[in-house]
């Protein structure tokens, strides 16, 4: 069901362009902070932590563990799951787990980034690992 | 500086309609409008401070036209657009003003038709490319805390089933309740699976409808006829995922707004007879009572349990108007309801059979967006006088 799910392309815009990129490279990209060293999700120019304007573009090893998950039964487009991933390198963020039974997913399960296509850049989605 | 008993509520009014295919918005905004300039003795023409949020059509300046409000005379406006939330956080803008003397008699409506009619979609944020696609609702935004909450702290559904209870045993007083059985537990977890871990009946309503409040200088209210309700304290605050850091989704945003509002009315949680808290989800109520200080985080679950909500059988009785959950929803937003039946107990105009007795202190508390993305809280700390 959700292979077949046609997803939005991302608008994109200055700030964030660079990510988009990356992606279809298939490179999962994060931003770091170089004057506080912290990592951040989703990408910004100015450190949400210390204000700082020297952030840079680090690639994410795309591996992380669920933090929490809730599977939403029925939509016009079928079941999804929607969570929130916990990265390596520190950042949450929000994503869908694909390509997988969305009723076995468990809070802490080791997931990978996976990216799936839009009309624009792909977007990152994650399956267990 | 405080707005400590500064501002009263004079005015109140829940239009009794959950279902006004029939109607326009903007016509909703003027009933309720009439409805509480009425219940404070007042006239239209005493409004001098207008207050609305996303639900009004084209915002400020179109409803104090299509109102008739005196333009003469109106000489403050708040358009802060913060969700469910958003006429708490008025009722504490308009006592601000009042204090500082910006206005004397301020008028806060609420109204929509999400029943007849989808809602337009809010503007998109900074983060849209980051989340739009993933599909967060607010079925799934919210059975994501509650799913951390089980991980963290052993809730269960039997305990988050407990809150819908008792929603429904005051439900079926109010005539007007969309929802008026009582259920139990059982049954709450029988309703089907919407999102996990959050059951058909651990979701609110979808109502149309609406409601308004009259906020006024003590010097009016005590020149008017209603029992004397005022604000002793206030307080709002925001939280989202900052950056994927620290993230945790077993609080919200009433774990700032609460004690702020706790410590400018010089009370604690163990004063509050009544509590009107937003019950979007069960697990929306059984989070802001932990975020609020009336059990310790984690021990929601045990505390909602076995009847504690329910008007004459618990320690804390709440939304004895039934809630979202079985009364009303007006435009996905609980806000202002959760002020009216906090005021209706205040005033001894409850339903008989839930009035709170000697009811003297309530809260009215509420979030609004996405507790499990991003959301505002506000909460209110209301004194019979």
């Amino acid at each position: 069901m959700s292979e077949a799910k046609k997803y939005p392309a991302p608008v994109t815009n200055p700030e964030t362009a660079a990510f988009w990129d990356a992606a279809k490279e298939g490179k999962f990209m994060i931003k770091r902070c170089t004057a506080c060293g912290e990592a951040h999700y989703f990408p910004r120019a100015i450190c949400p932590f210390c204000y700082s304007d020297k952030t840079v573009w680090e690639e994410s090893s795309g591996e992380g563990t669920i933090y929490t998950y809730s599977l939403m039964r029925k939509s016009p487009t079928g079941p999804y799951a929607i969570g929130y991933v916990t990265l390596k390198e520190g950042p949450s963020l929000q994503t869908n787990f694909v390509d997988c039974d969305l009723t076995t997913l468990k809070i802490g399960q080791k997931v990978k980034v996976v990216f799936k296509p839009t009309d624009g850049a792909p977007l990152p989605f994650f399956t267990p690992a | 500086m405080t707005i400590k008993g500064k501002a009263y509520i004079a005015g109140i009014y829940e239009h009794p309609t959950r279902h006004a295919p029939d109607k326009s918005t903007a016509q909703l905004h003027a009933e309720v409008a009439k409805g509480a300039i009425e219940d404070a003795g007042l006239s239209k023409d005493d409004v001098d401070g207008y207050f609305c949020a996303g639900d009004a059509p084209g915002g400020a300046w179109p409803m104090v036209d299509y109102l008739g409000l005196n333009t003469k005379k109106l000489r403050h406006v708040d358009s802060t657009e913060t969700g469910g939330c958003s006429y708490i956080i008025h009722l504490g803008h308009a006592a601000e003003a009042i204090a500082a003397g910006k206005c004397s008699v301020a008028l806060i409506t609420l109204a929509g038709k999400p029943r007849t009619g989808a809602m337009p979609p809010r503007a998109a944020g900074a983060e849209a490319d980051f989340e739009t696609a993933y599909g967060a609702t607010t079925h799934n935004a919210y059975g994501m805390c509650a799913m951390r909450h089980m991980h963290d702290y052993g809730t269960t559904s039997e305990q988050l089933a407990w809150i819908k209870v008792a929603a429904s045993h005051h439900a079926q007083y109010n005539p007007h309740a969309m929802l008026k059985d009582v259920v139990t537990v059982e049954d709450v977890l029988n309703s089907p699976m919407i999102s996990d871990p959050l059951h058909r009946m651990d979701c609110c309503v979808v109502s149309d409808g609406g409601g308004a409040l009259i906020v006024t200088t003590p010097e009016i209210a005590k020149s008017l006829k209603k029992p004397l309700v005022r604000l002793i304290g206030h307080g709002e605050a925001m939280k989202g995922p900052r950056g994927g850091k620290d993230l945790d989704l077993t609080y919200s945003a009433g774990i700032w707004s609460g004690p702020r509002a706790f410590e400018e009315a010089g009370i604690t949680p163990k004063d509050i007879k009544y509590a009107s808290i937003y019950d979007s989800f069960t697990i929306t109520v059984l989070m802001q009572l932990e975020d609020l200080g009336f059990c310790k985080k984690g021990e929601g679950g045990k505390f909602v349990a076995d009847g504690n909500l329910i008007s004459g059988v618990g320690k804390l009785p709440f939304n004895t108007d039934g809630g979202g959950l079985c009364s009303n929803h007006p435009v996905n937003r609980g806000g202002m309801t959760k002020i009216l039946e906090a005021v209706r107990q205040l005033r001894g105009e409850a339903h008989p059979k839930v009035q709170v007795k000697n009811c003297d202190l309530a809260i009215a508390h509420g979030t609004g967006g996405l507790l499990g993305v991003r959301h505002a809280a506000s909460t209110a700390i209301l004194e019979r006088v």
